[in-house]
């Protein structure tokens, strides 16, 4: 079993060239550590939020000390000490820069190391960015462009006190702030994020993209981008993480909600590399994220593709609410487990509108001593008439000790609807590999090759710029975009 | 907490119904069923009855057995004529076992004259004979999960089929097992409990068949082991067509040594709830499971297949194909799950659950699991849930079938895949003309 | 260029090949005949380095080096190329992804400078022409939905693309028709020079009408029971293998 045990480094290597590791050091200001009301008031009070959303944080975090763990997902860790944390950290400045000239220099040059330059002059043209940086937004580049056409793009901040009443109106009407344990935390002691509003019929011009960092030790990260996309609109949206390297786990504890109008599309793409911690289990981020998206109106569309390749624990259902007649919901992705980590993640499709129509593709691939569960739900709904559904799981196993698990739960009360679900579980083929082997291929290559193509329906979804660093996550050279 | 959010409902009446009759169950005077007894009404009154909030029973929700005032089953119901015994066999020589509300008749069954390696027997008699086996058969030795159900049955549990074949015997005449429910007024509780041992390289064919007998309410709750040592070859295929009122709740639990080979095969027609819950440990290499099932459902009925398959060892395989069509307001459910446990190579796998719905009442839940833990596995499984194909509605009607008998005939043809696949081929005749009676017992196209 | 010495391999502790010897200088063409399951495949695998072949006795000295010794990927890139008799599948990887994949590792191995994007397509095309094969095939993910004559022309194309040395063909024949047989020779004549040696594994003589041998071999029950010049295929043709099948 040469090959396997080839096969087994290539993946393992791809964890130990974790390339973001590094820690920026910067003074931060943090609040006091735990959690209790004070907190909420505090960090509320240095968001300067209005009163409405003071008294929604303080009713989340009531109904949150209530709330028992989920306990469903595949997972195991040690209980979180939820007072053991600090729940907000801000790289120091005077006020927020009004420009990238009053950035911090050290701050430019984090997301610099990181791939994601800031000036705009350098970055990749047709991508805006907001760098998020443990609890607060540091930069959002390219902001006047957009405005030009009425796209508003910028932190969640700034949002709540420039545009109250669009932030009133959607907050929380996604993913309600009693939703589930996670996201109820997320709602009491959320700091920043991206907030994006498309107008109507406008097709915004350029990826706009939301690049998180979580530098400072011992805090949780608890942002939250709301998107809309207003009739008739569109919007490609990436967002990517990294975290240094630490011995303890941290928390992430993130929510997305969108929501796409009559005619309206939006497109969500996430490359998540959060630190995985190292090959014993030791460190890394738990990832627990609600992502929702809802189809409000007719013939809208909504897109999630994730990469998911980094935390000690993803536990991550982006979903998709098709109340819209005609609507279109999608998910795909592409989750690889290594060493230790654990990862639980799907997606829900909830069929209520007519002729509503979704597609499921999920690709696993789980290695080392690592535990991966794809888990979803597609539900019909009587009102459903016409609704379909595609779903395709496959698991591709490297080694003998890691575990690939499916668990789709399947729910039709609508004779018109068709639900159809496929889904596989195999080892990585010994034939494909001597065949690439006796091409000349060594068996790195041949696995990342063999890797790639398994994933590649997936791949593809993702925008140009995402598409690469996705690919080299996944071990892949880049010379395959030929043809 | 709201009432949905509660974990379990009580089993008071259970434990009184143990109370009131310990010293009178069978084998009263054994210390170990005795305590074999005590442990189950623990284990019972410990979880309690399953509610939906139990992830293995999200989709089936048992608070209406709550409703019952339900009484123990007693051996002195008057017997029923002989020719209203149901069967799916037209033979009339093969050996035969009827119970009512779960006591064994001898007046109706067939025991003489058994073939060469076959014992069949009553489980009281022989509680009553005390064979040196029949403790470790019937001890929990822990390979099993114990659920509620079973705990209860293990309380309260009275006569019951006990079936041995010899080593090396192969039984070509099939083995049936009748279970009539005849209930009066009160509704009534059964717990029947079921042994099928097949030794070394032995061969057995074996048919149950549940049916009501009138419209009185029963609450059957059955356990069935099964054991086949290396070698053997079990073909287990059961119709359950119980009165509309009644409840069918059957674990079967399966252990494969190796190269032996379970085929399974379900025809769920009867019952308002059915559920029907196998376990399979597939313990030794080269051990092969089957499971097919089919449903027909109407009214408000629901039915319910859960099955969970362990590969335990290496080389090893199952196969799964349940199919059914559901009417009216009825409910199915399928919940499937293929384990492959550490070490286990070499599997192969796969799994199918097919429903047409035919009314927008109807409802399927479906949650077909794959949980690995080896990598030189190839398992799949596969779910869909939708009407009856238009097109080939259209065709059979372009060609002068009128609507009722095409799409009859598309519902018959869709359920004689599993048939097909998974019944053996001296039933599936048997098998197809109770889904044909089934469906022509109200004309399709209603809807 | 290529000496086996007294090979003997095993397949499952099975033994399969027992004592083969075989020269090949550069720029001759071997044809290998030989019964179903008298090791043609084995020999096939055993030279390119497949797990699970076992060599228990003996030695292959290919350019003067010990080739038994050396890694899959290290014997592809010092030029041994085998053409599959079942090309693998490989879903969702484009074939031409595939060979310049394979092109540039042959071509580092070797010392040489890998090739852009833009030098690659052009070889590509090139070598596509020459052998006539379709453009779309290259987009398409390697031998995935294939005939069994594109399979078989797409092993030829990768022949081509990556140059070899010396070139195992296992039962290339196998499961084409007539057209497909001559198209699929014809590309494999075309890269016939005095350099490259080939070695053809067939049951057929039918393939030998249009890769015409220098040396012909009868492999049975794990041995080379006879050589002869071309003439012998022919012999074959008639006689059939019944004289190497019988007990010794």
């Amino acid at each position: 079993m040469a090959a396997t045990s080839e096969t087994i480094r290539q993946v393992q290597d791809i964890g130990e060239r974790y390339k973001f590791g590094f820690v920026t050091d910067i003074e931060s200001e943090m609040a006091p550590k735990g959690l209790n009301e004070d907190i909420v008031r505090f960090i509320s009070a240095k968001k300067g939020d209005p009163d409405w959303l003071l008294e929604w944080r303080l009713k989340a975090f009531r109904l949150w000390q209530t709330m028992p763990e989920p306990e469903w997902a595949k997972v195991e860790f040690p209980e979180i000490d939820y007072q053991d944390a600090y729940y907000y950290s801000a790289p120091k400045m005077k006020d927020r820069p009004k420009s990238l000239d009053e950035v911090d220099p050290e701050l430019l040059r984090t997301y610099e190391k990181l791939g994601i330059p800031l000036k705009e002059q350098e970055m990749l043209a047709g991508v805006a960015v907001d760098a998020v940086f443990d609890s607060v937004s540091v930069a959002t580049t390219f902001k006047k462009k957009l405005e030009e056409v009425g796209v508003i793009f910028c932190s969640i901040t700034e949002a709540i006190a420039e545009h109250p009443e669009l932030v009133r109106k959607y907050l929380g009407s996604v993913v309600p702030y009693s939703d589930n344990k996670h996201a109820t935390l997320n709602s009491a002691v959320f700091t920043d994020g991206s907030f994006v509003y498309v107008p109507k019929g406008v097709r915004c011009p350029m990826e706009l993209s939301t690049y998180f960092r979580i530098n400072a030790e011992n805090t949780g990260q608890f942002e939250r981008t709301l998107i809309i996309a207003d009739e008739g609109s569109y919007v490609s949206y990436l967002e990517g993480c990294t975290a240094p390297m630490r011995d303890e786990n941290q928390l992430h504890a993130a929510v997305v909600e969108l929501v796409a109008l009559d005619d309206a599309e939006i497109k969500y793409s996430t490359v998540q590399n959060w630190y995985p911690g190292d090959e014993n289990g030791v460190g890394g981020i738990y990832n627990f994220v609600t992502k929702r998206g809802a189809c409000r109106g007719r013939n809208s569309k909504i897109s999630w593709t994730q990469v998911e390749t980094g935390s000690a624990i993803t536990w991550k259902y982006p979903s998709c609410v098709l109340q819209g007649d005609n609507s279109v919901g999608e998910f795909y992705s592409i989750a690889i487990t290594n060493n230790r980590q654990q990862a639980d993640t799907g997606t829900k499709m909830i069929h209520i509108g007519k002729n509503t129509r979704s597609r499921i593709i999920s690709k696993g691939i789980s290695a080392g001593k690592a535990d991966q569960t794809y888990r979803g739900l597609v539900r019909m709904s009587n009102r459903a008439s016409g609704a379909r559904n595609y779903t395709q799981c496959d698991s591709l196993l490297i080694g003998d000790e890691c575990g690939a698990h499916t668990v789709p739960y399947i729910e039709s009360k609508n004779a018109a609807a068709q639900v159809e679900h496929e889904a596989t579980t195999s080892r990585i083929s010994e034939d494909q590999l001597f065949y690439c082997r006796q091409r000349g291929i060594d068996p790195e290559a041949a696995v990342a090759l063999v890797v790639n193509g398994f994933c590649r329906e997936v791949l593809q979804q993702l925008p140009m710029e995402f598409a690469v660093e996705a690919q080299k996550l996944v071990g892949i050279s880049l010379e395959g975009s030929v043809g | 907490m709201s009432e949905t959010s509660q974990q379990s409902l009580g089993t008071e009446a259970f434990a009184a119904q143990f109370q009131a009759r310990r010293e009178t169950l069978p084998g009263s005077g054994l210390g170990w069923l005795g305590a074999l007894r005590e442990a189950g009404i623990a284990a019972l009154a410990e979880r309690g009855l399953p509610t939906p909030r139990v992830e293995d029973w999200k989709y089936t929700n048992l608070r209406p057995l709550e409703t019952l005032a339900l009484t123990a089953a007693r051996p002195d119901a008057p017997a029923p004529s002989l020719d209203l015994v149901p069967s799916l066999l037209a033979t009339t020589d093969h050996p035969r076992l009827v119970f009512l509300n779960g006591f064994l008749r001898p007046d109706l069954s067939r025991l003489a004259d058994l073939p060469e390696g076959v014992e069949l027997a009553g489980l009281a008699d022989l509680i009553a004979k005390q064979p040196d086996w029949l403790q470790s058969e019937l001890s929990d030795d822990g390979k099993f999960e114990t659920t509620a159900l079973t705990a209860l049955n293990t309380a309260l549990m009275e006569d019951g089929a006990v079936l041995r074949i010899a080593r090396g015997a192969v039984v070509e005449r099939p083995i049936e097992l009748v279970f009539l429910g005849a209930a009066e007024a009160q509704p009534l509780s059964i717990q029947p409990r079921n042994l099928i041992a097949l030794g070394e390289a032995s061969q057995a064919t074996v048919i149950e068949v549940h049916a009501g007998l009138g419209e009185g309410v029963t609450v059957s709750n059955s356990v069935s082991d099964v054991h086949l040592a290396p070698g053997a070859r079990l073909t287990h295929v059961k119709l359950q067509d119980e009165s509309h009122r009644s409840y069918h709740l059957a674990s079967l639990r399966a252990r494969l040594e190796r190269d032996s080979t379970y085929e399974g095969f379900g025809l769920s027609l009867g019952a308002a709830l059915s559920r029907n819950e196998a376990r399979v440990r597939l313990e030794g290499s080269g051990g092969h499971c089957l499971l097919g099932g089919g449903y027909l459902m109407r009214d408000k009925q629901h039915c319910d297949n859960t099955t969970v398959i362990e590969h335990l060892a290496p080389h090893t395989s199952c196969r799964e194909v349940f199919k059914g069509a559901l009417d009216d307001k009825a409910r199915g459910v399928f919940q499937g799950k293929i384990v492959v446990h550490r070490d286990a190579q070499h599997i192969d796998g796969h799994q199918l659950s097919k429903a047409l719905l035919l009314s927008d009442d109807a409802e399927m839940d479906a949650k077909p699991e794959l949980e690995i833990y080896a990598d030189d596995v190839k398992c799949s499984h596969g779910a869909t849930a939708g009407e009856i194909d238009h097109d080939a509605l259209f065709y059979l009607r372009c060609r002068g079938i009128p609507e009722a008998k095409a799409r009859s005939l598309l519902i018959q043809a869709f359920l004689a895949e599993a048939v097909e696949e998974a019944a053996p081929e001296a039933l599936r005749e048997a098998l197809n003309a109770r889904i044909i009676a089934w469906l022509a017992a109200k004309p399709q196209g209603a809807n | 260029m290529l000496e086996i010495k007294n090979l003997h391999a095993t397949v499952d502790g099975k033994p399969i090949l027992q004592g083969i010897d075989l020269e090949i200088a550069a720029g001759e063409v071997h044809a290998i005949m030989g019964p179903n399951g008298s090791g043609k495949s084995t020999l096939a695998y055993v030279l390119t380095g497949r797990e699970g072949y076992e060599v228990t006795e003996g030695q292959v000295l290919y350019k003067g080096q010990d080739l038994l010794e050396m890694e899959p990927e290290a014997r592809a890139a010092e030029g041994v190329f085998l053409a599959f008799q079942y090309p693998i599948e490989i879903p969702g990887v484009a074939n031409t992804t595939f060979l310049k994949e394979a092109l540039n590792a042959v071509r580092r191995h070797r010392g040489e400078s890998e090739l852009d994007a833009m030098e690659f397509m052009k070889l590509l095309r090139e070598k596509t022409k020459e052998l006539g094969i379709a453009g779309d095939m290259l987009k398409r993910p390697v031998n995935v939905g294939f005939s069994g004559g594109e399979k078989k022309r797409n092993e030829v194309l990768q022949m081509a693309v990556l140059n070899p040395t010396l070139a195992v063909l296992d039962e290339t024949d196998s499961g084409l028709d007539i057209d497909a047989l001559k198209t699929v020779a014809d590309g494999v004549n075309a890269l016939r020079n005095a350099e490259r040696s080939m070695l053809v594994i067939t049951h057929y003589q039918r393939l030998l009408d249009y890769i015409v041998p220098d040396r012909v071999h009868v492999l049975a029950r794990g041995k080379i029971l006879r050589s002869g010049g071309k003439e012998l295929a022919l012999e074959l043709e008639q006689k059939g293998y019944a004289d190497f099948t019988q007990a010794a």
